[in-house]
């Protein structure tokens, strides 16, 4: 079966096969595959032993002034927070960027390569790739393992030739352009505070705070979710981080304490 | 009769625990030596610790034939490259190429779960923690394998430093001295012994500084 559709180009980055042993070091490389006739069941069963970190919201918008992007940071094998510190917002190139929902690992790899791919592109053609094409390049390879088990939901935001660019990509093949995207576990509980505050002409600050909002309340809601909640805006300059909060502390400054009233006093009876 | 297909089950867990903690200007990686399956212990003198270049150590858990298998790909890879460069891979580099083979083996994967500590190029003490198909990330301190759930938690209480991803950006260094880092790693091993039928039997730990590397043994329980 021929499997590798997107590494030809690249195969000199990554030093030789997967097991590295046999003689030609610069053959590209290929995904071993598990002697087995029944791979749909042999997946399903190495899923749930090595269990890929998972578990995310992540937002992108586009409004008059360019691209929102947000995610939190919480990465979860099962029940366990393997980390809290998780880069969501993959930094494909300096006026592109990728959210990362689904296997972490998926989503990591596939987005280093196809910054490489980016930056071949940039090299030969001397001009950067659109937003629509980078979407494109990786939608063709995630179409290519269609049905292989791979799990990637990723928004690619950028600034090209013709203004702000927002696709939605996943692994099942999809692949949209729009301009409000939400994916992950905690997508419902963001796309409700997004949906209702949103407006196409929103200033920079206003239009992070909506994204910085709706990342709360999605971790506040979605036990998946959490850590810090990171903010970018790509502009006609390129990407920009806004902001990344610790969500537990964000909580306080939407919903600040207040002091109880103390409406009585307990006090000593005298004796009589 | 419906005649019964054997089924293709090549992995195995012989468990393990390993720690890495990186400081201002050294990196501590540990790993206990105890190795079993299921309820029967195979050795109590297992090293899982391997030293890939001059200031990068990986320390793996889960199932130590892919671990092998895994040490001599990095192994050879690591040759290669001193041949065709002349020096010794950097450990952000081997990093990445750890994250790359693991994910090559996305479909077929190392049952493996790796730690990796060393020092940067700017000689500042770094780890790199890993799924075992290869996502990655570096922090400042990490468990992985057995008993990674129960010093963990430990790890964040004595350690935790702000979010990288904070903005504005808060100053995160390990408050710890390398013989404090060295204390606690043995600390929260001890503890793990107690807890995780797993971990065990001695406690290897390395420590990369400016110096070079050394290697300590402590003694925990063998029961």
């Amino acid at each position: 079966m021929k499997l590798d559709s997107g590494l030809e180009n690249s195969s000199s980055i990554f030093l030789g096969g997967c097991s590295g042993l046999e003689a030609d070091f610069s053959a590209p490389p290929l995904f071993d595959l598990p002697i087995t006739n029944d791979f749909d069941g042999w997946q399903k069963k190495s899923v749930q032993m090595v269990k890929p970190a998972r578990g995310t919201t992540t937002l992108a918008f586009i409004f008059k002034e360019g691209v929102m992007v947000a995610a939190d940071s919480r990465a979860s094998m099962g029940g366990y927070i393997s980390s809290q510190s998780v880069k969501k917002i993959i930094e494909i190139n300096p006026y592109m960027l990728g959210t990362m929902a689904g296997g972490a690992a998926d989503c990591q790899f596939w987005h280093r390569n196809l910054g490489v791919k980016c930056r071949l592109h940039e090299l030969a053609n001397k001009r950067r790739i659109s937003v629509t094409g980078a979407s494109k390049l990786l939608a063709n390879i995630l179409y290519s393992y269609r049905g292989m088990g791979l799990s990637v939901g990723t928004m690619i935001a950028g600034w090209d030739e013709k203004g702000p660019g927002l696709y939605y990509v996943d692994s099942e093949g999809g692949r949209l352009k729009g301009t409000r995207f939400s994916v992950g576990s905690g997508s419902p509980y963001a796309y409700g505070v997004l949906d209702n505050g949103y407006k196409y002409d929103m200033s920079i600050p206003e239009a992070a705070e909506l994204a910085r909002r709706a990342i709360y309340h999605a971790t506040f809601r979605d036990a998946a979710s959490g850590g810090v909640a990171s903010v970018y805006y790509v502009g006609p300059d390129g990407w920009k981080k806004m902001s990344g909060d610790d969500v537990g502390e964000l909580h306080y400054s939407y919903y600040p304490v207040v002091p109880s009233v103390v409406e009585q006093e307990m006090t000593e009876v005298p004796v009589a | 009769m419906a005649h019964k297909q054997q089924r293709f089950d090549p992995y195995d867990m012989n468990g393990g625990t390993c720690v890495a903690i990186a400081g201002a200007d050294y990196c501590v990686i540990a790993a206990d030596t105890r190795m079993s399956t299921g309820y029967s212990i195979l050795t109590r003198d297992y090293s899982k610790l391997c030293k890939l270049a001059d200031k990068c150590i990986m320390a793996s858990g889960g199932f130590q034939a892919d671990v092998k298998a895994l040490q001599k790909a990095l192994s050879a890879k690591h040759l290669i490259y001193q041949h065709q460069h002349g020096k010794q891979v950097s450990c952000p580099a081997m990093g990445q190429l750890l994250s790359n083979t693991l994910y090559y083996k996305r479909f077929f994967p190392y049952y493996a779960f790796n730690v990796l500590g060393g020092l940067d190029n700017e000689g500042k003490g770094c780890v790199y923690t890993y799924d075992a198909v290869g996502s990655y990330e570096r922090v400042g301190y990490s468990a992985q394998g057995s008993g990674s759930t129960l010093i963990m938690p430990v790890l964040d209480n004595q350690l935790k430093s702000p979010s990288p991803l904070l903005l504005p950006a808060v100053d995160a260094v390990t408050p710890l001295l390398e013989a404090e880092a060295i204390d606690l790693v043995k600390d929260v091993f001890a503890s793990a012994t107690e807890r995780d039928i797993y971990t065990g039997d001695r406690l290897e730990i390395m420590v990369v500084n400016a110096a070079g590397t050394r290697t300590e043994y402590v003694e925990l329980r063998k029961d």
